[in-house]
């Protein structure tokens, strides 16, 4: 199995790298160059912090490789922004689009007396069809950090409440988002790790 | 529903775990990286390790030990000591930190703050703030005194005024520190924490004071804190995080249970 990483420059790869590599695949690193995405049986799209930095994805020219790949059945999936950009768009940055796999958009955490951003251990609402989240329990806890979160909708993996309800997993074929970060999730989160690892290629 | 966290808090010097009583008389409490793993599987919802000697001492963090400390950790792993750049963030980012915590070389320089997170997003920095309660002050609570290098200068900033800055700055979460409190395990300063917890729109967690059950349920309560942190209570297995949790779930607090 080899799994290719996508670094562009938002935040910290190490501890993603770090959770997959416990899991065992071989594992690649891209900045710039679209070869082991061209190669890829799996790429993962992390990411913290500013939905303008998923800008660098169509600077370096990595978007339309990802498009590609995706068009091929490869398993994608993306982390915290990596999963916003899966979206039309945020927000948080009005003037830059993401890769409208999804044709929603994402948006900030409504204004009340509840503190934003949303940190923590929230618990998870998965849905019976997900494959990501298979073998995950209504209720099992996970960690997010974040301001800006995706509307519920037909292809929710999971929900979770804060404010008011969120998705916390997308899945649609090949390609899966979650808000969380599964590799700072605990056992829960490895569990989520392996079944995108194990998923059916092009499913 | 989002749970309060609880953090179990390394105080690493030499490479040890060390526990000490205001900020003095050190007791050896074992190797981080075992120690890490230990309160992970106990149900600690995050750990932090914070080098308490590198600032005075003008040492860097101790890269081997975060490196060590995060290889099989998998919840959220914060660490501070000795960070003054940018570039000293970097570096514990790639030894496997999540998140760095700064004091002393953000309150010399706050702009190191908006650096770090600019780069590495506002979750991965923590604003840690040793306060002190300060009796002449018009408000001894919201003005307690902030002070650097482990608790032996004053800096002449207020606690409330400060967490705003750093808030302001990019800062993602506020690690308050009771000095009043800390090692006596007589109780959180609540009124402290929730004048801080009030006053930001960031979490807070709490520090200093933890020694039964019910400081928890009082820091999340009347403290308003997002998270508490604790050290002595759980080295020498006079609690583990789980049992804590388990003692808080019957109380009604919100905490992530099985862990």
């Amino acid at each position: 199995m080899r799994v290719t990483v996508i670094d562009y420059k938002a935040g910290n790869l190490t501890s993603v790298l770090k959770a997959l590599r416990h899991l065992g695949p071989e594992i690649e690193v891209t900045d710039a160059d679209t070869a082991p995405i061209e190669r890829a049986q799996r790429i993962v799209l992390p990411g913290v912090g500013h939905f303008a930095a998923t800008r660098r994805l169509d600077d370096t020219g990595l978007t339309p490789a990802i498009r590609a790949a995706i068009a091929r059945g490869i398993p994608f999936l993306g982390i915290c922004v990596g999963m916003q950009w899966l979206y039309a768009g945020s927000t948080e940055a009005p003037s830059h689009a993401g890769l409208s796999h999804f044709h929603q958009s994402c948006s900030r955490f409504p204004d009340c007396d509840q503190k934003v951003p949303h940190v923590g251990w929230n618990s998870l609402q998965p849905r019976d069809s997900s494959r990501l989240l298979s073998g995950v329990f209504p209720g099992e806890f996970v960690y997010f950090t974040h301001s800006y979160k995706a509307p519920v909708t037909a292809d929710t993996a999971a929900e979770a409440f804060y404010i008011e309800s969120f998705a916390a997993a997308v899945e649609r074929g090949n390609v899966f988002g979650v808000q969380f970060h599964p590799e700072k999730s605990g056992e829960t989160g490895l569990k989520i790790l392996r079944n995108f690892l194990t998923c059916e290629a092009a499913c | 529903m989002l749970t309060k966290r609880i953090i179990a808090c390394l105080d690493v010097h030499d490479g040890r775990v060390v526990k000490g009583v205001q900020f003095v008389d050190l007791i050896d409490a074992g190797d981080p990286a075992t120690q890490a793993a230990r309160h992970a599987r106990e149900g600690a919802d995050e750990i932090v390790l914070l080098d308490i000697t590198a600032t005075h001492e003008g040492r860097k963090t101790l890269l081997e030990t975060v490196r060590n400390t995060a290889r099989a950790l998998f919840v959220p792993f914060t660490v501070g000591g000795g960070i003054r750049t940018a570039h000293d963030a970097e570096q514990v980012f790639e030894a496997g930190a999540d998140k760095v915590s700064v004091n002393s070389a953000a309150l010399a320089d706050p702009t190191l703050i908006d650096a770090i997170g600019r780069t590495f997003g506002a979750q991965a920095v923590v604003v840690a703030i040793d306060a002190r309660r300060d009796p002449a002050a018009a408000d001894p609570v919201r003005d307690a005194q902030v002070f650097v290098q482990g608790g032996r200068k004053p800096t002449g900033r207020r606690v409330v005024e400060w967490a705003r800055e750093a808030e302001q700055r990019g800062a993602g979460e506020i690690l308050l520190t009771s000095m009043d409190s800390d090692g006596t395990r007589a109780g959180f300063d609540c009124e402290l924490t929730a004048a801080v917890s009030q006053a930001v729109r960031i979490p807070v967690i709490a520090s200093g004071g933890a020694g039964t059950v019910s400081h928890f349920t009082d820091v999340f309560a009347r403290g308003k804190a997002d998270a508490a942190l604790a050290a002595s209570i759980f080295h020498f297995g006079v609690s583990s995080a789980r049992s804590l949790k388990q003692s808080l779930a019957a109380a009604g607090v919100p905490v992530r249970l099985p862990c």
